[in-house]
Order: C-alpha cells, then structure tokens, then sequence
C-alpha cells in the first residue's frame, strides 16, 4: 500500500535514502540528513504522498552501539490517502557534536513543540526552529537527561534541600528506589548527586 | 443540679446537667490546640493521580467535614494545613516552598501518596524525592494512592498530634487486611488441590 510511498521517494531522491524496509504494514526510510526538510516538504506537497498530518517527532540515542549516535525518527500520515510512513536520519558524533537537522516547523506547524521537547531531552538542534528553547525542564538545568551518558541518578534541585538528620526509618538519605538500579554499571559518585 | 452520695463517709459529688451552668479547668494551650485541630483550615496543593482519593476524601461519601477540615482556602494565607497530593517535580519545588512560606502560623502538612512522601518509584532526573527535601512533613500517608481510610486515619493522626502539641513527623500504618488475616486470600497461579 504504501510501499508505494517508499518507491516514489526511492525514485525521487535516490542516493539520499540511505535504506529502506516494510514491517507489519510499517515503512521506514534512512534518510539523508542533509535532504531532510527537502524530503518532508516533497512528502507533504507531492499529490501522490500528501502527508498532510505530522504525527510525532522524537529522536533516540544510540550511544556505544552505532554512530552517528542520534536517530531523529519522523511519523507521518496521509489522511487523504489512509497512509502513514517513518523518516530516520542519523545526526551527531559520539561527543554529539553536529547533531543539528533542519527544522520542520517551515513544512508542519504542529512540529514547534516536539522539535523543542526533543532538543530539550536530547540535545538535538534544530535548524531554523522559530523558539528553540526548553519546554520541560527549567532554563537552569544543564545537559540533556533523555542521553544515554547522562547519570541517572543526578538530580539538578531549583532550591536548596533540606537536611535532616533524624528522619524516620521509611524514609532515609537514599530514599527513592535504589534496588532498580543495582544492574547499572556505572558509580555511584558524589559528583553525579 | 444532681447529687450522688457514695459510701458511708457522706461525701457529694456535684453534677453538673446540660441545662447548668458552671465551668471547668484546663490548660490554655489544651484548649487552643482543642480549637485549632477542628478548625482545619487546608489548601488542597493537588498534581497528580491522587487527587481522585483526594476529591473522594472531600466529597459526601468520605466526608472529610466530619473532622472539622470542611472548608478548602485557595489561597495559602488563609490556611493552616497543606495537603500535598501527587508528585512534585523539581521545577515545581520552588513554587511548594513559597506556598509553604506564605501560610501563617501555626501550619501543618500533609504528605498524600507515596509520590509527595518519598517520590514513589520517579527516581529520575526530574522529581523531587519527597516533599521532606523542600517543606517539614507532619504526617506521611503512604499508598498509591492511599485509601480515604488511610487518609482519614493520617487526618485523624494529625488532629491527635496537635492536640498533644507533638510536631514530629509520623507516618500512617498500614492497618490489617481481615481477609489476609483469616488465611483466605487468594493467591494467583496456585490451583487446588482437592480434586
């Protein structure tokens, strides 16, 4: 159905869709990152693709296990043509520098707020974008807690935390659930709190 | 006024009947602390899932009025029990404490659910592990959510610690399941034997 959409591209762009496969009615295409919004636009605007509706934009991080390390994925969906297709595009090296893409707020206005949740939990920037600033977490907070390098256990309080030496048992210097993280391999160091 | 002789010595004991007047001794800070743990008055600080206990806490079935914290003050200076229900995330941490600030003396706290008592299972980069890092805590209700009971039993736990003057932190215990009890719960993936 809408491999059709797959081999338009193929045909359209050539070289610049890195890879291609169709799972369980699901069709993804690694694209060139330098392509991308050229590639979006063409989707939206192209009669036989219209891709008229912006389904969600986030980005994964694959450090360690393949660089570049960011894939940026894409969902797209066509309500005229009742068909839906996955973009990738792998941006950054492994210290995530050059992890910049072009915007999609130019081609889909709905990509505002997911462009900027994903360059506040990842780090990714996104040329172009008309705001590109934190929407979840505070202005203060520094690094990206959505990376895999970023320590899970490190916390970046607004005010200052309260010490109190007797508190009762349930409740200790390490509340939380430090059982869950037993399998982690990293330490447990004071610079990470 | 009613009189009673006990034994043979003779001595009377006054009684004193509804329609009487008369007086009677206590302590000045008994009698304040007697006023202040009826007279509840508390800002709901509502963000997560366990505002539903909450709601049912405050609605006819539960009936928080019962125990004199009846009305809810939107407005933190017009209160003196802050009930903080749901997960505190570290960007609205500043925003509890100023909350906390702005209530006059005497103010108590209430930690609803495991979320505001300890962080619950949110062990990450964004929530505050407790109300207890921000504001002091008079009573931790634990539950995800809590049953109204075991909140009514913190609210009542609250009303006995004014009343003593005691401002230690204490925490709801969970009470006993009659049915785990008895030995009749039903445990999954065991099937009988008896056939």
């Amino acid at each position: 159905m809408s491999k059709r959409v797959l081999e338009i591209l193929k045909s359209k762009f050539g070289d610049d869709i890195y890879e291609t496969h169709s799972q369980f009615g699901d069709d993804t295409a690694v694209v060139n990152p330098e392509k991308w919004r050229e590639i979006a636009r063409f989707l939206r605007d192209d009669p036989q693709c219209a891709m008229n509706m912006f389904v969600d934009l986030t980005a994964v991080d694959y450090l360690g296990r393949q660089t570049p390390r960011f894939e940026v994925v894409l969902h797209l969906r066509s309500m005229e043509r009742n068909h839906r297709i996955r973009l990738k595009a792998r941006i950054g090296d492994e210290d995530a520098n050059g992890a910049d893409i072009a915007s999609l707020v130019p081609v889909w206005k709905g990509a505002n707020w997911f462009e900027r949740e994903c360059f506040d939990m990842f780090g990714v920037n996104f040329k172009g974008h008309p705001d590109l600033r934190r929407i979840l977490m505070y202005p203060e907070f520094v690094g990206y807690p959505l990376r895999k390098d970023y320590p899970a256990d490190k916390i970046q309080p607004l005010v200052e935390l309260r010490n109190v030496p007797d508190k009762l048992p349930p409740f200790g210097i390490d509340e939380g659930m430090p059982f869950g993280r037993q399998t982690h391999d990293y330490p447990r160091g004071e610079e990470t709190n | 006024m009613g009189e009673m002789t006990t034994g043979g010595a003779g001595t009377t004991i006054q009684v004193l009947e509804g329609s009487e007047t008369g007086f009677a001794t206590t302590r000045f800070d008994a009698l304040l602390n007697w006023a202040r743990k009826y007279s509840l008055f508390q800002y709901p600080f509502i963000t997560a899932c366990c505002a539903m206990e909450f709601m049912a806490m405050a609605s006819p079935r539960f009936d928080m009025a019962r125990f004199g914290a009846e009305a809810p003050r939107f407005s933190p200076r017009q209160a003196d029990l802050l009930w903080v229900v749901g997960t505190i995330s570290q960007r609205q941490a500043p925003a509890l404490k100023r909350i906390y600030e702005q209530m006059a003396d005497p103010k108590y706290v209430f930690a609803f659910g495991t979320c505001a008592s300890c962080g619950g299972f949110y062990d990450n980069y964004t929530t505050l592990a407790g109300i207890d890092k921000v504001i002091p805590v008079d009573v931790y209700v634990p539950g995800c959510p809590p049953r109204p009971e075991a909140v009514i039993d913190g609210l009542l736990l609250l009303q006995d610690k004014i009343a003593r003057g005691d401002r230690t932190p204490a925490i709801v215990k969970p009470r006993r399941d009659p049915i785990v009890q008895a030995g009749n719960l039903v445990r999954l993936g065991k099937k009988s034997t008896a056939t």
